[in-house]
């Protein structure tokens, strides 16, 4: 006759409603391993990210411009100064500041859609195996993976008036008059140049992670909804757009931020020449802060933005968090 | 999760040896040695020549003949007009820059008023050869008035009139001498292959020198004191005038909005696309390079109209500066009395056609005396001082780029007006006293 022993611990857990006795309150031996594997990314963290910001918030509330930047101790107080004017709608700055932001939102909306709807269109088609498939994810994904640099300067090359290949396509396509070739990098136009080269930059990010994110969705429901006489639009709505739905609320948070906050592409398209109709948030305060050397104020365009952001942030989170605990 | 000893003890070895590295990498510049020879200093050189590589084939000999002289070696990096402004302003804000650099002179008293340069004080500038060496209306323009200068001038430059000797005599024309005179003449010989300006319409330098130079025409400022004042009638009149070569003489190439590094202008005027530009006197080595003989075209003052002053140019040059960190403080006062020597500034003064900045230096831009006497005189007697205010720095940017931009409006087919003209100057204005 076999001895009952009790049963080893691990192998059985606790019945339900019984809490396991507490263990001993005793450091187990290398208690220190975690926060010294961290502790590289903390401090780095604090100093190229925490530290500067504090330091940007501290000066948007003094007077840094050109008398003082080589002394910032020298600098006045001026507590919400910088921030009246930045707030001040019917005076220049402040209503600059207003359309760069509008530009901005406008901006942000359509890149961040449309390359959605590109990405979510590229992973569904190159969701199920076919010959070809892995050449066009390649494909796909070159936008993503060239240098930023080298990307859009080649996009500026394209939009140029007189000698780019944008012109030269549409005017063979007598879709513009030779001598009436549009104006891209400057101009009311500019917005669609840099809309365009966003998108081209971003899709590809969104193919990424929503591929990524169907292959947890499982074939067997499509194929269930299949013999129900499921359509493919009533299939997307109904079994990928859910399945992806924690995939989708982190894309559209980081593609929101990362585009609202874009300064390369304008700033690499555009160089010093901003013009008004592509003139976006970061680049508008980087023209307030390094070319008119007035600091104070551009940190506290920064601030107000970061603000913004949050806030947005926040509101998102919440929605999203309450749409999952109904679900 | 249990981890063995010889795992955690690996871990911390591998983690402690990545914030070593990170830290050798993040180490700051090496130590400065007070003795000048032997050391290296870092110059940042402005594109006066014909491109960023033909500045570096100009210097690389001049630069080494010192290193020959003195030991000290020179880093040098030439830093296009589109950057230049910035990357000086980038240096003065973080304290990292180079020890020596050129500046644009109507650029020295915003950035004598950073206080992140080295003035040149009785014994600094004894260092570099005394003040009296330099022409006067030249180095007036080193800095605020009463206040030690922070740069001294290294070239000289004035802006003219380029004219197509052959256009011009084919249609029967003379070089102009008004303002309405000039429009006429672009107007006769503009065709459907011939335009009769070329202009840098979008590059925020030449915007803003010709807003100033058309002000000045019209005996009006751009300041009242050392506050920004950029509505007055005259100077909203002379940008208008200025853009109208574009908008209603259409005299220019709407593309031009497009020209933003001060040579696009110069090389359609050497390929014969443009029959006049107005220019820099540095176009000479421009348009050699492009092709024009010297003979193919001829220079005027910029001119004036009806009624209004004789103004052509403003009093255009570039200075060298030295920044007030520089470890290398005596190498660097060498370097500006090598560069500001007469022996230097004759062996530059051709490549860069460089109206000279020292009394008694015989100007060696070029071998036509009747130019050299053209652009001297302009440079003497028709020039305009730029304002010597510590805004002067956020004036050029503010009111060039909104020239820039109205150029664009206008190129891209929209009406440009006196009354918008005055609004885009107004921000402007708004923008620049913020930055007091």
């Amino acid at each position: 006759m076999a001895v009952m022993t009790d049963p080893p611990r691990l192998a059985t857990p606790p019945p339900l409603g019984v809490k396991s006795p507490e263990p001993k309150k005793r450091r187990t031996a290398g208690w220190w391993l975690p926060f010294v594997l961290i502790a590289p990314a903390v401090v780095l963290e604090l100093v190229i990210h925490v530290i500067p910001m504090v330091v940007g918030v501290w000066m948007s509330f003094i007077k840094l411009t050109q008398l003082y930047i080589a002394n910032w101790s020298a600098a006045p107080f001026l507590g919400f100064g910088n921030y009246e004017v930045a707030l001040d709608f019917s005076g220049a700055q402040g209503k600059a500041l207003v359309q760069s932001f509008l530009t901005t939102v406008l901006f942000t909306v359509l890149v961040v859609g449309i390359s959605w709807v590109f990405g979510m269109a590229a992973a569904v088609a190159l969701q199920r195996s076919f010959w070809g498939r892995g050449l066009l994810r390649t494909l796909f994904l070159i936008p993503y993976a060239v240098p930023m640099y080298a990307g859009i300067i080649a996009w500026k090359f394209m939009f140029q008036q007189q000698t780019g290949a944008i012109n030269t396509i549409l005017t063979s396509l007598h879709l513009v008059d030779p001598g009436q070739k549009p104006f891209w990098l400057i101009g009311s136009n500019a917005i669609v140049s840099v809309v365009v080269v966003a998108i081209w930059r971003m899709w590809p990010f969104a193919f990424l992670m929503l591929m990524a994110g169907l292959q947890s969705v499982s074939e067997d429901l499509y194929e269930a909804s299949a013999l129900d006489g499921a359509k493919p639009f009533r299939q997307w709505r109904s079994i990928t757009l859910p399945g992806l739905g924690p995939v989708n609320r982190v894309l559209l948070l980081v593609m929101f931020l990362w585009t609202f906050n874009d300064f390369n592409t304008p700033f690499i398209l555009f160089g010093g020449n901003q013009p008004p109709a592509g003139d976006l948030i970061s680049i508008h305060i980087y023209n307030t802060s390094f070319v008119n050397l007035n600091f104070g104020f551009g940190s506290a365009m920064s601030v107000l933005l970061l603000l913004f952001l949050l806030l947005v942030t926040g509101i998102y989170l919440f929605i999203g968090n309450r749409r999952s605990k109904d679900a | 999760m249990n981890f063995s000893r010889r795992t955690k003890i690996g871990a911390v070895i591998a983690g402690a040896a990545a914030i070593a590295l990170l830290a050798t990498g993040c180490s700051s510049g090496g130590s400065g040695s007070s003795d000048a020879s032997g050391t290296t200093i870092k110059y940042w050189a402005s594109n006066q020549g014909t491109s960023l590589a033909n500045d570096k084939e100009v210097l690389t000999p001049v630069l080494k003949k010192f290193e020959k002289e003195t030991g000290i070696k020179v880093d040098l990096e030439v830093v296009g007009w589109n950057n230049l402004q910035n990357r000086i302003n980038t240096a003065v804000t973080s304290g990292a820059g180079p020890d020596v650099t050129n500046i644009g002179n109507t650029w020295a008293p915003y950035l004598q008023a950073t206080g992140a340069f080295l003035p040149y004080d009785s014994a600094n500038m004894k260092a570099i050869g005394g003040k009296d060496k330099f022409v006067a209306t030249a180095l007036a323009t080193g800095g605020q008035e009463g206040k030690a200068l922070t740069s001294v001038p290294l070239y000289g430059l004035a802006y003219g009139l380029y004219y197509n000797k052959k256009m011009f005599a084919d249609a029967g024309l003379t070089p102009p001498t008004t303002w309405e005179e000039m429009v006429a003449d672009a107007k006769k010989l503009t065709t459907p292959s011939v335009w009769g300006m070329g202009l840098e319409a979008g590059s925020y330098t030449e915007n803003v020198h010709f807003a100033f130079i058309t002000a000045s025409q019209n005996k009006a400022s751009f300041f009242k004191g050392e506050k920004a004042d950029f509505t007055q009638d005259g100077a909203v009149d002379g940008v208008k005038r200025y853009l109208d070569l574009m908008q209603t003489d259409k005299v220019v190439d709407p593309s031009n909005a497009q020209y933003t590094t001060g040579t696009e202008a110069s090389a359609d005027f050497a390929k014969g696309k443009v029959a006049m530009i107005i220019n820099q006197d540095n176009a000479n080595a421009l348009l050699e390079s492009n092709g024009m003989k010297a003979d193919a075209y001829g220079v005027v003052a910029i001119p004036a109209p009806v009624g209004g002053k004789k103004i052509s140019s403003g009093i255009q040059g570039i200075n060298i500066s030295i920044y007030k960190n520089t470890k290398h403080k005596d190498a660097a006062l060498k370097f500006v009395k090598y560069m500001t020597s007469a022996a230097t500034q004759d062996v530059l003064g051709k490549p860069y056609v460089s109206i000279p900045v020292l009394k008694d230096v015989k100007p060696t831009f070029t071998d036509d005396p009747a130019l050299a006497k053209t652009f001297q005189d302009i440079y003497n007697d028709a020039s305009a001082p730029y304002p010597l205010v510590p805004l002067e720095g956020a004036f050029e940017t503010n009111v060039g780029n909104a020239v820039n931009n109205l150029f664009a409006t206008i190129a891209t087919g929209g009406t440009v007006s006196t009354s918008d003209v005055k609004k885009a100057l107004q921000t402007a204005e708004d923008k620049t006293n913020a930055a007091g």
